[in-house]
Protein backbone atom coordinates (compact mmCIF):
# COMPACT_ATOMS: atom_id res chain seq x y z
CA UNK A 1 0.00 0.00 0.00
CA UNK A 2 1.15 3.47 -1.32
CA UNK A 3 1.47 6.73 0.97
CA UNK A 4 -1.12 7.89 -1.45
CA UNK A 5 -3.71 4.98 -0.93
CA UNK A 6 -2.77 5.56 2.84
CA UNK A 7 -4.10 9.17 2.09
CA UNK A 8 -7.29 8.52 -0.31
CA UNK A 9 -8.29 5.65 2.34
CA UNK A 10 -7.53 8.26 5.44
CA UNK A 11 -9.34 10.93 3.83
CA UNK A 12 -12.21 9.27 2.86
CA UNK A 13 -13.05 7.82 6.27
CA UNK A 14 -12.71 11.61 7.55
CA UNK A 15 -15.04 12.39 5.01
CA UNK A 16 -17.46 9.71 5.18
CA UNK A 17 -17.54 10.16 9.47
CA UNK A 18 -17.65 13.76 9.11
CA UNK A 19 -20.83 13.62 6.47
CA UNK A 20 -22.92 11.14 9.11
CA UNK A 21 -21.61 13.29 12.14
CA UNK A 22 -23.62 16.10 10.04
CA UNK A 23 -26.79 14.07 9.69
CA UNK A 24 -27.00 12.33 13.22
CA UNK A 25 -26.00 15.35 15.79
CA UNK A 26 -28.83 16.70 17.63
CA UNK A 27 -26.81 19.99 18.31
CA UNK A 28 -26.41 22.37 14.65
CA UNK A 29 -23.47 23.63 16.21
CA UNK A 30 -21.68 19.82 16.09
CA UNK A 31 -23.39 19.30 12.49
CA UNK A 32 -20.78 22.75 11.31
CA UNK A 33 -18.22 21.39 12.81
CA UNK A 34 -18.51 18.03 11.49
CA UNK A 35 -19.39 19.48 8.28
CA UNK A 36 -15.99 21.76 8.16
CA UNK A 37 -14.14 18.46 8.73
CA UNK A 38 -15.65 16.76 5.91
CA UNK A 39 -14.48 19.96 4.34
CA UNK A 40 -10.99 19.90 5.11
CA UNK A 41 -11.07 16.37 4.21
CA UNK A 42 -12.40 17.01 0.84
CA UNK A 43 -9.76 19.40 0.37
CA UNK A 44 -7.24 17.10 0.75
CA UNK A 45 -8.61 14.59 -1.74
CA UNK A 46 -8.11 17.91 -4.27
CA UNK A 47 -4.37 18.00 -3.28
CA UNK A 48 -3.96 14.08 -3.58
CA UNK A 49 -5.33 14.87 -7.09
CA UNK A 50 -3.10 18.05 -7.90
CA UNK A 51 -5.92 20.54 -7.68
CA UNK A 52 -4.07 22.96 -5.69
CA UNK A 53 -5.98 26.00 -6.41
CA UNK A 54 -9.42 24.64 -5.92
CA UNK A 55 -8.20 23.21 -2.74
CA UNK A 56 -7.30 26.65 -1.14
CA UNK A 57 -10.18 28.16 -2.78
CA UNK A 58 -12.50 25.43 -1.07
CA UNK A 59 -10.76 25.88 1.88
CA UNK A 60 -11.50 29.80 1.90
CA UNK A 61 -14.74 29.71 0.60
CA UNK A 62 -16.35 26.74 2.42
CA UNK A 63 -14.68 26.23 5.21
CA UNK A 64 -13.77 30.18 6.02
CA UNK A 65 -16.71 31.95 4.88
CA UNK A 66 -19.73 29.88 4.54
CA UNK A 67 -19.53 28.01 7.42
CA UNK A 68 -18.38 31.13 9.66
CA UNK A 69 -21.56 32.77 8.16
CA UNK A 70 -23.46 29.31 9.54
CA UNK A 71 -22.15 29.60 12.63
CA UNK A 72 -22.89 33.41 12.80
CA UNK A 73 -26.56 32.61 11.92
CA UNK A 74 -26.80 30.04 14.54
CA UNK A 75 -25.59 31.45 17.12
CA UNK A 76 -27.53 34.93 16.61
CA UNK A 77 -30.52 33.01 16.65
CA UNK A 78 -29.68 31.40 19.78
CA UNK A 79 -30.00 27.37 17.86
CA UNK A 80 -27.46 25.47 20.09
CA UNK A 81 -30.25 24.03 22.22
CA UNK A 82 -31.39 20.35 21.46
CA UNK A 83 -34.52 21.74 20.26
CA UNK A 84 -35.69 19.77 17.59
CA UNK A 85 -38.25 17.48 18.25
CA UNK A 86 -38.48 13.83 18.03
CA UNK A 87 -40.52 13.38 14.36
CA UNK A 88 -41.99 10.03 13.86
CA UNK A 89 -39.56 7.26 13.99
CA UNK A 90 -40.93 5.91 10.79
CA UNK A 91 -40.79 8.78 8.66
CA UNK A 92 -37.08 8.72 9.53
CA UNK A 93 -36.49 5.67 8.61
CA UNK A 94 -38.61 5.79 5.60
CA UNK A 95 -36.31 8.51 4.95
CA UNK A 96 -32.85 6.84 5.23
CA UNK A 97 -34.22 3.83 3.19
CA UNK A 98 -35.22 6.25 0.27
CA UNK A 99 -31.61 7.41 0.52
CA UNK A 100 -30.28 4.31 0.88
CA UNK A 101 -32.08 3.14 -2.47
CA UNK A 102 -30.80 5.88 -4.20
CA UNK A 103 -27.71 5.15 -2.83
CA UNK A 104 -27.89 1.33 -3.97
CA UNK A 105 -29.08 2.33 -7.37
CA UNK A 106 -26.49 4.40 -8.78
CA UNK A 107 -23.43 2.34 -7.11
CA UNK A 108 -25.15 -0.25 -9.07
CA UNK A 109 -24.93 1.47 -12.22
CA UNK A 110 -22.12 3.17 -12.60
CA UNK A 111 -19.69 0.39 -11.15
CA UNK A 112 -19.39 -1.38 -14.97
CA UNK A 113 -19.88 1.94 -16.78
CA UNK A 114 -17.50 2.21 -18.93
CA UNK A 115 -14.94 5.19 -19.19
CA UNK A 116 -12.53 6.02 -21.60
CA UNK A 117 -10.18 5.48 -18.83
CA UNK A 118 -10.75 3.97 -15.68
CA UNK A 119 -7.23 5.56 -13.57
CA UNK A 120 -7.52 9.38 -12.13
CA UNK A 121 -4.04 10.38 -12.45
CA UNK A 122 -2.62 11.85 -8.83
CA UNK A 123 0.26 13.56 -7.92
CA UNK A 124 0.80 14.37 -11.34
CA UNK A 125 -0.52 16.66 -14.36
CA UNK A 126 -0.46 20.70 -14.26
CA UNK A 127 -3.72 21.12 -14.94
CA UNK A 128 -4.84 22.08 -11.28
CA UNK A 129 -2.25 24.95 -11.35
CA UNK A 130 -3.51 28.40 -10.50
CA UNK A 131 -0.95 29.42 -14.10
CA UNK A 132 -3.04 26.82 -16.22
CA UNK A 133 -6.62 27.91 -14.51
CA UNK A 134 -6.09 31.37 -14.73
CA UNK A 135 -4.93 31.79 -18.72
CA UNK A 136 -8.01 29.55 -19.12
CA UNK A 137 -10.60 31.67 -17.21
CA UNK A 138 -9.45 35.11 -18.33
CA UNK A 139 -9.52 34.11 -21.86
CA UNK A 140 -12.38 31.55 -22.70
CA UNK A 141 -14.23 31.80 -19.68
CA UNK A 142 -14.31 35.72 -19.33
CA UNK A 143 -17.78 36.83 -20.05
CA UNK A 144 -19.14 33.98 -17.57
CA UNK A 145 -16.61 35.16 -14.73
CA UNK A 146 -18.07 39.24 -15.61
CA UNK A 147 -21.51 37.41 -15.00
CA UNK A 148 -20.55 35.85 -12.04
CA UNK A 149 -19.38 39.29 -10.56
CA UNK A 150 -23.32 40.42 -11.70
CA UNK A 151 -24.77 37.18 -9.43
CA UNK A 152 -22.42 38.39 -6.37
CA UNK A 153 -23.67 41.66 -6.52
CA UNK A 154 -27.51 40.94 -6.54
CA UNK A 155 -27.42 38.23 -4.08
CA UNK A 156 -26.05 41.03 -2.08
CA UNK A 157 -28.78 43.70 -2.10
CA UNK A 158 -31.30 40.42 -2.20
CA UNK A 159 -29.58 39.26 1.33
CA UNK A 160 -29.79 43.06 2.64
CA UNK A 161 -33.55 43.25 1.43
CA UNK A 162 -34.36 40.42 2.84
CA UNK A 163 -32.78 41.20 5.94
CA UNK A 164 -34.15 44.78 6.29
CA UNK A 165 -36.40 45.00 9.47
CA UNK A 166 -39.46 46.55 8.01
CA UNK B 1 -6.16 5.41 -8.04
CA UNK B 2 -8.97 3.96 -9.71
CA UNK B 3 -12.04 6.42 -11.01
CA UNK B 4 -14.53 4.12 -9.41
CA UNK B 5 -13.25 4.37 -5.95
CA UNK B 6 -13.95 8.31 -6.51
CA UNK B 7 -17.22 7.51 -8.04
CA UNK B 8 -18.29 5.92 -4.80
CA UNK B 9 -16.91 8.12 -2.97
CA UNK B 10 -19.13 10.92 -4.11
CA UNK B 11 -21.98 9.17 -4.54
CA UNK B 12 -22.07 8.04 -0.50
CA UNK B 13 -21.08 11.83 0.38
CA UNK B 14 -24.13 12.52 -2.19
CA UNK B 15 -26.59 10.07 -0.52
CA UNK B 16 -26.06 11.36 2.77
CA UNK B 17 -27.02 14.70 1.99
CA UNK B 18 -30.10 13.14 -0.06
CA UNK B 19 -30.75 11.58 3.58
CA UNK B 20 -29.89 14.56 5.76
CA UNK B 21 -32.57 16.48 3.48
CA UNK B 22 -35.11 13.53 3.92
CA UNK B 23 -34.79 13.02 7.67
CA UNK B 24 -33.93 16.24 9.45
CA UNK B 25 -36.29 18.95 10.11
CA UNK B 26 -33.73 22.38 11.25
CA UNK B 27 -33.86 24.32 8.37
CA UNK B 28 -29.86 25.07 8.58
CA UNK B 29 -29.18 21.53 8.70
CA UNK B 30 -31.15 20.73 5.46
CA UNK B 31 -29.29 23.64 4.03
CA UNK B 32 -25.70 22.45 5.29
CA UNK B 33 -26.66 18.96 3.49
CA UNK B 34 -27.46 20.89 0.47
CA UNK B 35 -23.57 22.36 0.63
CA UNK B 36 -22.72 18.61 0.73
CA UNK B 37 -24.62 17.40 -2.12
CA UNK B 38 -22.38 20.18 -4.24
CA UNK B 39 -19.38 19.58 -2.37
CA UNK B 40 -19.56 15.76 -3.51
CA UNK B 41 -19.99 16.95 -6.86
CA UNK B 42 -17.24 18.86 -7.22
CA UNK B 43 -14.95 16.46 -6.20
CA UNK B 44 -16.49 13.84 -8.80
CA UNK B 45 -16.05 16.76 -11.88
CA UNK B 46 -12.56 17.10 -10.15
CA UNK B 47 -11.58 13.63 -10.46
CA UNK B 48 -12.93 13.05 -13.79
CA UNK B 49 -11.22 15.94 -14.91
CA UNK B 50 -7.68 13.87 -13.89
CA UNK B 51 -9.05 11.00 -15.49
CA UNK B 52 -9.12 12.70 -19.03
CA UNK B 53 -5.77 13.99 -18.42
CA UNK B 54 -4.37 10.28 -17.71
CA UNK B 55 -6.51 9.53 -20.98
CA UNK B 56 -4.53 12.31 -22.69
CA UNK B 57 -1.33 11.17 -21.05
CA UNK B 58 -1.47 7.75 -22.83
CA UNK B 59 -2.03 9.63 -26.35
CA UNK B 60 0.41 11.05 -28.22
CA UNK B 61 -0.49 14.67 -28.42
CA UNK B 62 -0.32 16.16 -24.25
CA UNK B 63 -2.02 18.82 -23.80
CA UNK B 64 -1.48 20.26 -20.66
CA UNK B 65 -4.88 21.93 -19.96
CA UNK B 66 -6.80 18.64 -20.65
CA UNK B 67 -9.64 18.58 -18.02
CA UNK B 68 -9.42 22.53 -17.03
CA UNK B 69 -12.77 22.77 -17.93
CA UNK B 70 -13.91 20.66 -15.29
CA UNK B 71 -11.57 22.21 -12.71
CA UNK B 72 -13.25 26.22 -14.13
CA UNK B 73 -16.42 24.36 -13.52
CA UNK B 74 -16.22 23.53 -9.64
CA UNK B 75 -14.45 27.10 -9.57
CA UNK B 76 -18.05 28.37 -11.11
CA UNK B 77 -20.61 26.00 -8.90
CA UNK B 78 -18.46 27.61 -5.70
CA UNK B 79 -19.46 30.76 -6.95
CA UNK B 80 -22.74 30.50 -7.14
CA UNK B 81 -22.71 28.67 -4.12
CA UNK B 82 -21.34 31.39 -2.23
CA UNK B 83 -23.94 33.18 -3.59
CA UNK B 84 -26.59 31.12 -2.59
CA UNK B 85 -25.61 30.60 0.74
CA UNK B 86 -26.40 34.15 1.44
CA UNK B 87 -29.46 34.66 -0.07
CA UNK B 88 -30.96 31.58 2.09
CA UNK B 89 -29.68 32.54 5.37
CA UNK B 90 -31.23 35.76 4.82
CA UNK B 91 -34.54 33.94 4.41
CA UNK B 92 -34.19 31.56 6.94
CA UNK B 93 -33.16 34.55 9.15
CA UNK B 94 -36.37 36.36 8.23
CA UNK B 95 -37.93 33.07 8.81
CA UNK B 96 -37.11 32.89 11.89
CA UNK B 97 -38.54 36.38 12.92
CA UNK B 98 -41.59 35.62 11.98
CA UNK B 99 -43.07 32.24 13.09
CA UNK B 100 -39.80 31.87 15.71
CA UNK B 101 -38.64 28.84 14.81
CA UNK B 102 -36.33 27.18 11.89
CA UNK B 103 -38.76 24.10 11.81
CA UNK B 104 -39.64 23.56 8.44
CA UNK B 105 -42.92 21.97 9.32
CA UNK B 106 -44.13 25.02 10.13
CA UNK B 107 -44.28 26.39 6.67
CA UNK B 108 -46.49 23.86 5.16
CA UNK B 109 -48.47 26.85 3.78
CA UNK B 110 -47.30 29.88 2.35
CA UNK B 111 -49.84 32.69 3.80
CA UNK B 112 -49.53 33.01 7.57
Amino acid sequence: MTITEILFWLLTVVALTGALLVVTSKNPVYSVLALIATFFAISGHYILLNAQFLAVVNLIVYAGAIMVLFLFVIMLMNLNTETEPQKNKWLKMAGTVAGGCLLLVLVAALRDADSKSTIALVNSGDTGLIENLGKLLFNEYVIPFEISSVLFLSAMVGAVVLGKKE
Amino acid sequence: MPINLYIFLALALFSIGVIGVLTRRNAIIIFMCIELMLNAVNLLLVAFSKMHLADSANSALQVVTNGADAQLFVFFIMVVAAAEVTVGLAIIVMMYRNIHSVDVNFLNRLKN
